[in-house]
């Protein structure tokens, strides 16, 4: 099970001829993952690790039946390949692509008001379901099936946090990097509905950051209707106000989106939160002892 | 991307928002055939730094005579400002802007900015003009008025009245206020604004509805389509190091202390920041090599690090997701030579945490080389505290 994407889930790859696009094409088809089609305009008839290519994402879809892209656009080009895929009518759309103007991406979620596409990212490693298949970047050897859903505004942060729930034995359904962003499809709650629905998850791990209130609304939203554990944590405790630390959404402006704001509201709601990187798989761990079923997650 | 108050003025000119008549100046000179030119009964003398909180630290004064303003343009050109928005260190004045003192009915403030709920750009207004916005949002919520706008079809002019009667503006500038909303909307969206603001903007005797104040910021993702914006860079402002590291690719934050970091990714490079500090330490950076590291990026990483004696110690933090461990291990050997003085050694300790791909191999190669001063640690934690604890010692024997 998992989340969002398995197995039998058939994707496309929209900016597949890029360099990168080509490297994570090849990763993720080792991985299991289903590659129907890749889309670059004027490329069609060519294929990429024996995948074929179209111009445009119809195209692709209706040569393959494709439900999902990955996107590999570059930046200017990124949310006009989002709304290719939203008008495609895919289930799923996955933006790995890096500083896309904000402005885009507003024009983006207006868009996709009305229509069934969810988008994950921008600025995001992707997800990995375990042993079932991946759409982005995340490396795959890191992972160990398990019950534990692994949610991160972060690429490195989710890697280092699954590492570690993989090294204390603590198995994981899907990992899901929803960006770095300020404007983005799918925020902690939404990831917090699907974990909660899906029956092989048992508990989530939250990773967030500074900027904006997504933590503290997830924090409303986890105490109100979340039924199982949820350990967290937040990097950005040191960030000076009005600085922005690498990733575009994580500012603190205005006084608003501390660490230790986050941090209290997590708290409140009764959320384990680490206390450092280093600890984040120890806390996991004390959360699910804690819930009792500790046993049932330590899956070696 | 910020800009000077007096580069945002002139933009918002070009979308017809009234500003006061005004002239930018680098000279006391400059200054004082600025206000000869403008003839105001009362012209005002405003230091341009890229920060806030101008008025109160003094940067901004009022002038009754020729006299006045050389004497204002003399006091502030050259002086360091500090302001709540400076931090200590307080930024030196090297512009200024003249302008035409205006009759002031009552002030009030308005501003654009994207809102992460609604994924759309929210117009804010409020009374309390020329007040801190911060402190109006934390005491007295109520008193700021939002409008919420769809992107398809822009501000409506319906929004920009409801926003003016709420302010309670007089009811002769209910029009230009429409005007004077619609224009900086405008201006927010063709120019790629993050943020923009005027605090305060005015009503005046004579009825105008003019910004008094400006301050634009752009999103820095979007400069590539604004060339004109990028020409107004002023790169006095920034900090040289960012700026260094911005050129180079390098995802760099300058934090003062002298523990140093480089580490792959902005969330991991964060969380390390605040490891640096749970274990005592005082963090001079944040900073995102990013995930294609060669060993030029990592040197002139190193370099910048090292500039100016700041960094007593680095800690190097990689988790080899996408990235090889052993090529990471192989751009540190190399850089260590290119930057060291005889190849071989580096001038501070260097703690280096590496995890993830390839991480047997990339272990051996540190461990191997022909370097000084480096450090391999076993763990995150662990190395975290010991080059903590390095720092501190070099501090001691110094």
């Amino acid at each position: 099970m998992g989340i969002l994407a398995d197995k039998n889930t058939k994707v496309i790859v929209q900016g597949i001829t890029g360099k990168a696009a080509r490297f994570h094409t090849k990763a993720m088809l080792e991985y299991g993952t289903q590659i129907v089609a890749g889309v670059t305009p004027g490329k069609a008839g060519e294929t990429v690790e024996s995948v074929p290519v179209y111009d445009t994402v119809r195209d692709a879809v209706a040569a393959t039946g494709a439900t999902a892209s990955v996107i590999y656009v570059p930046a200017r080009f990124a949310a006009d390949a989002i709304m290719e895929a939203v008008d495609a009518e895919l289930d799923l759309v996955v933006c790995i692509t890096e500083h896309i103007p904000v402005q885009d991406m507003v024009k983006v979620r207006r868009y996709m008001e009305g229509k069934k596409t969810r988008l994950v990212g921008p600025n995001c490693p992707g997800l990995l379901t375990v042993d079932g298949c991946k759409l982005g970047i995340i490396p795959g050897y890191i992972h160990r099936k398990g019950h534990v859903g692994v949610i991160s505004r972060s690429g490195t942060l989710t890697y280092e946090a699954t590492f570690q729930l993989t090294e204390a034995g603590i198995g994981q359904t899907t990992a899901l990097g929803i960006g770095g962003d300020p404007i983005k499809g799918t925020d902690f709650i939404d990831a917090l509905r699907l974990f909660n629905d899906d029956p092989d998850t048992y508990a989530v791990l939250m990773i967030g950051e500074i900027g904006g209130s997504a933590e503290e609304d997830a924090a409303k939203w986890i105490q109100a209707n979340m039924k199982k554990p949820v350990a967290a944590f937040i990097a950005g405790r040191q960030a000076p106000p009005g600085k922005r630390m690498g990733h575009a959404g994580a500012i603190i402006s205005g006084g608003k989106g501390t660490a230790a704001d986050k941090i209290r509201a997590l708290n409140a709601a009764g959320i384990q939160v680490a206390d450092t990187v280093a600890h984040i798989g120890e806390t996991v761990v004390a959360t699910l002892k804690d819930a009792g079923i500790y046993d049932a997650c330590h899956t070696c | 991307m910020n800009i000077h108050e007096y580069q945002s003025k002139q933009i918002l000119k070009q979308y017809g928002v009234a500003v006061p008549e005004g002239f930018p100046a680098f000279s006391v000179e400059e200054a004082v055939a600025a206000a000869e030119k403008l003839a105001a009964p009362v012209t005002v003398v405003k230091a341009q730094i890229h920060a806030g909180g101008r008025g109160k630290a003094g940067g901004v004064k009022i002038a009754k005579s020729l006299a006045e303003v050389r004497q204002y343009a003399d006091e502030l050109l050259g002086k360091t400002l500090v302001t709540k928005q400076t931090g200590p260190a307080g930024k030196k004045v090297q512009r200024l802007l003249i302008e035409s003192g205006a009759s002031i009915r009552h002030e009030y403030y308005l501003s654009f900015v994207i809102d992460r709920q609604t994924a759309r750009v929210v117009m804010m207004g409020s009374e309390a003009g020329g007040m801190d916005i911060e402190t109006v949002a934390a005491e007295t919520p109520e008193k700021i008025l939002k409008e919420v706008i769809d992107p398809a079809v822009g501000l409506q002019a319906f929004q920009c009245t409801r926003m003016a009667y709420g302010l309670h503006l007089p009811q002769a500038v209910i029009r230009k206020a429409v005007k004077f909303m619609q224009g900086l909307y405008a201006c927010f969206t063709d120019k790629d604004c993050s943020l923009v603001e005027t605090n305060p903007f005015v009503v005046t005797a004579d009825d105008e509805v003019l910004a008094l104040d400006a301050k634009l910021n752009f999103d820095d993702s979007a400069l590539f389509r604004h060339p004109e914006i990028e020409m107004l860079r002023d790169e006095a402002e920034e900090n040289a190091k960012e700026r260094e590291a911005a050129q180079a690719g390098l995802n760099y934050v300058d934090l003062g202390g002298d523990v140093a970091c480089m580490v792959n990714g902005a969330g991991l490079a964060m969380a390390t920041v605040d490891i640096i500090k749970y274990f005592g330490g005082d963090p001079a950076n944040f900073l995102d090599v990013g995930g294609d590291s060669t060993p030029e990026k990592i040197a002139k990483a190193f370099s910048i690090m090292l500039e100016d004696g700041q960094a007593k110690g680095i800690f190097v933090n990689i988790f080899g997701g996408i990235n090889r461990c052993d090529l990471v291990a192989e751009g540190i050997v190399k850089a260590a030579k290119m930057i060291s003085s005889d190849g071989k050694s580096l001038p501070v300790p260097v703690v280096v945490r590496l995890e993830g791909t390839n991480v047997e191999r990339g272990r051996e190669i540190l461990q191997n080389a022909d370097v000084e001063n480096v450090i391999m640690a076993p763990t995150m934690e662990g190395g975290a505290e010991v080059i903590v604890k390095m720092v501190k010692e070099a501090q001691v024997a110094a």
